[in-house]
């Protein structure tokens, strides 16, 4: 094996870029770059991917904690009446709540893998690649939506158990899907820009217990923010849950309806994406100094 | 071995403070083309902290570095493009196969999609690990691991490699297939390897050359017979060598941090 040749290989992009750099020397350099970036983003889906593949069992577990909030939880205050959901059931109401409650669990979840992989030594490697960290980033977030739509699957099928009344037009699928993989790229990275803060287990352990909670309550995942006090209700409309659960209640549901608006909720949660994983490119770095 | 001078790692005067706490102190060496280089000195004298800024992981607080003529602080694109690294902890992905493993690396070290299969398949049976490649590399043993992470850090044919401890946590038999295995990496090819280590021993096995670091600072470098003929001649030891020039026995102790983590290491190889 001839281990040692000219240094410095370029991919097979850089050279075709090189063709025709002569010609439009700023339009290919800059369109290389960006095929690179999403190529290189995609490689850290597809890894995460291949890990969930070999081992799905983490899937099937996380079914079960969406289940016992819609059993349970659902069932009780559907039958006490006592949140005033505007005419429909609270089981309905609740549905895409509990949606994008686990999607955000399963998120919060990946600062944790982040740091695991630092103290494994995984993490340095990819550092000390020439890859975009804002494409390690994004991979990661994207990672975490192939997560969320799992769960996705999962609260579709028992809230088809559970006869909730769901809206089946295709668009309003499509509109979920995007949905859950704005809300669990949005959180993942959250989690991601915590977690090179923080930097240890114990500490993380501790900051995303004390986060998690107040995410998910102060929105309107399982009751409305009107009924809320005036100061929880401008926490909540500035908690990007909320406006996660408004498209996914206004899409899921049969005749569902959204409060502040389908755009305002999409432009919302791609503007905090966009930001976090921004910032989350700059402090990645500093997970492993 | 030397078969040319041309210098491939400067460092200037680097620097490195955390808080109070100096880690890096004034530091200045040349590696050259084709040496295998080794740092030399126990845990926390600053060996991780150098490679990790020569590999672009961490800032200089001051000076400079370079590797192969770009500046590691202000050229980290260009850096990354021309170096291989091998951090000290497991960097392999347990849940992921071997195959997997390496082919991610090629697709980030953006080898020529027609080529990655090619370069996979040959860095497996160079690393003998064919016959596993297929398998989850949790299922794999410390040596192996090892002789992966060597292989994904190669696979782009990089300039210089860099190991930081590549035998930490290694039981003597799998430490002494990865000094076999470095060796044959040595003599086929004229890669420039940049090592750090504990082990007297493996320095003296396998480095042309070598630094000794004690808190911070460069105390004695060259090659290792010149170091042992510099305090009396051929009969003594490294050991020697290290006490004559720190005062201090060569003792590994390191934070409970890094303690913590060789033990855990050692509990997932063994």
């Amino acid at each position: 094996m001839k281990l040692h040749a000219p240094v410095a290989p370029h991919g097979d992009l850089a050279s075709t870029a090189q063709a025709s750099r002569q010609r439009f020397p700023h339009a290919a350099q800059s369109l290389a770059a960006i095929v690179s970036f999403i190529e290189k983003t995609f490689t850290i889906v597809g890894l995460e991917a291949s890990k969930i593949r070999h081992d799905p069992t983490d899937l099937f577990m996380r079914a079960i904690q969406p289940a016992l909030w819609l059993l349970i939880f659902g069932e009780v205050f559907t039958h006490i009446r006592a949140i005033p959901t505007g005419g429909e059931g609270y089981l309905d109401f609740m549905t895409p709540g509990i949606l994008a409650q686990s999607v955000l669990f399963v998120a919060i979840f990946s600062g944790m893998a982040i740091i695991w992989e630092r103290d494994l030594g995984i993490i340095h490697k990819f550092l000390a690649s020439p890859t975009p960290r804002a494409a390690l980033v994004l991979g990661k977030a994207l990672a975490a939506a192939v997560r969320g739509l799992a769960q996705a699957v999962i609260i579709y099928v028992l809230a088809l158990l559970l006869d909730v009344h769901m809206n089946w037009h295709p668009l309003a699928l499509l509109g979920v899907v995007i949905m859950v993989i704005l809300g669990a790229a949005c959180f993942s990275t959250f989690s991601l820009v915590i977690a090179c803060l923080v930097k240890t287990r114990e500490r993380f352990m501790g900051i995303g217990q004390v986060l998690t909670m107040p995410l998910f309550f102060a929105s309107n995942a399982i009751y409305p923010v009107a009924i809320m006090p005036s100061w929880l209700q401008v926490i909540a409309h500035s908690n990007p849950l909320s406006y996660e659960v408004d498209a996914l209640r206004a899409l899921m549901l049969a005749g569902g309806t959204s409060t502040t608006g389908l755009v305002t909720d999409f432009v919302v949660m791609l503007v905090a994406t966009i930001a976090l994983v921004l910032l989350g490119a700059q402090l990645y770095p500093r997970v492993v100094r | 071995m030397q078969e040319n001078r041309t210098p491939i790692i400067e460092v200037s005067d680097l620097v490195k403070r955390f808080g109070d706490n100096t880690a890096v102190d004034h530091v200045s060496f040349v590696v050259n083309e084709g040496e295998v280089f080794g740092l030399l000195g126990p845990n926390g004298a600053g060996k991780s902290t150098i490679i990790k800024m020569l590999t672009t992981l961490l800032p200089p607080t001051s000076g400079r570095a370079s590797v192969a003529g770009f500046d590691v602080a202000q050229q980290q694109m260009a850096v990354r493009r021309c170096i291989g690294y091998v951090p000290q902890a497991l960097s392999a992905d347990g849940n992921l196969t071997g195959y997997e493993n390496l082919l991610v690396f090629a697709k980030l070290y953006d080898l020529p999609r027609a080529e990655r299969a090619e370069k996979v398949r040959r860095a497996l049976v160079f690393t003998g690990l064919q016959e596993v490649a297929d398998k989850l590399v949790r299922t794999y043993s410390g040596g192996m691991i090892r002789r992966l992470e060597v292989a994904q850090a190669m696979l782009h044919q990089p300039q210089v490699l860099f190991l930081d401890e590549p035998t930490v946590g290694l039981d003597p038999v799998a430490r002494k297939a990865v000094w076999e295995h470095l060796g044959n990496l040595r003599t086929q090819t004229s890669m420039t390897i940049f090592l750090t280590t504990h082990y007297m021993e493996e320095a003296d096995s396998l480095c042309n050359r070598i630094a000794i670091m004690h808190l911070g600072k460069i105390v004695a470098q060259g090659a290792p017979e010149e170091l042992k003929a510099s305090i009396g001649g051929p009969d003594v030891t490294l050991d020697a060598v290290f006490t004559h020039y720190t005062g201090n026995t060569l003792e590994s102790g390191g934070s409970y941090r890094e303690t913590a983590r060789t033990r855990r290491t050692a509990r997932r190889l063994g």
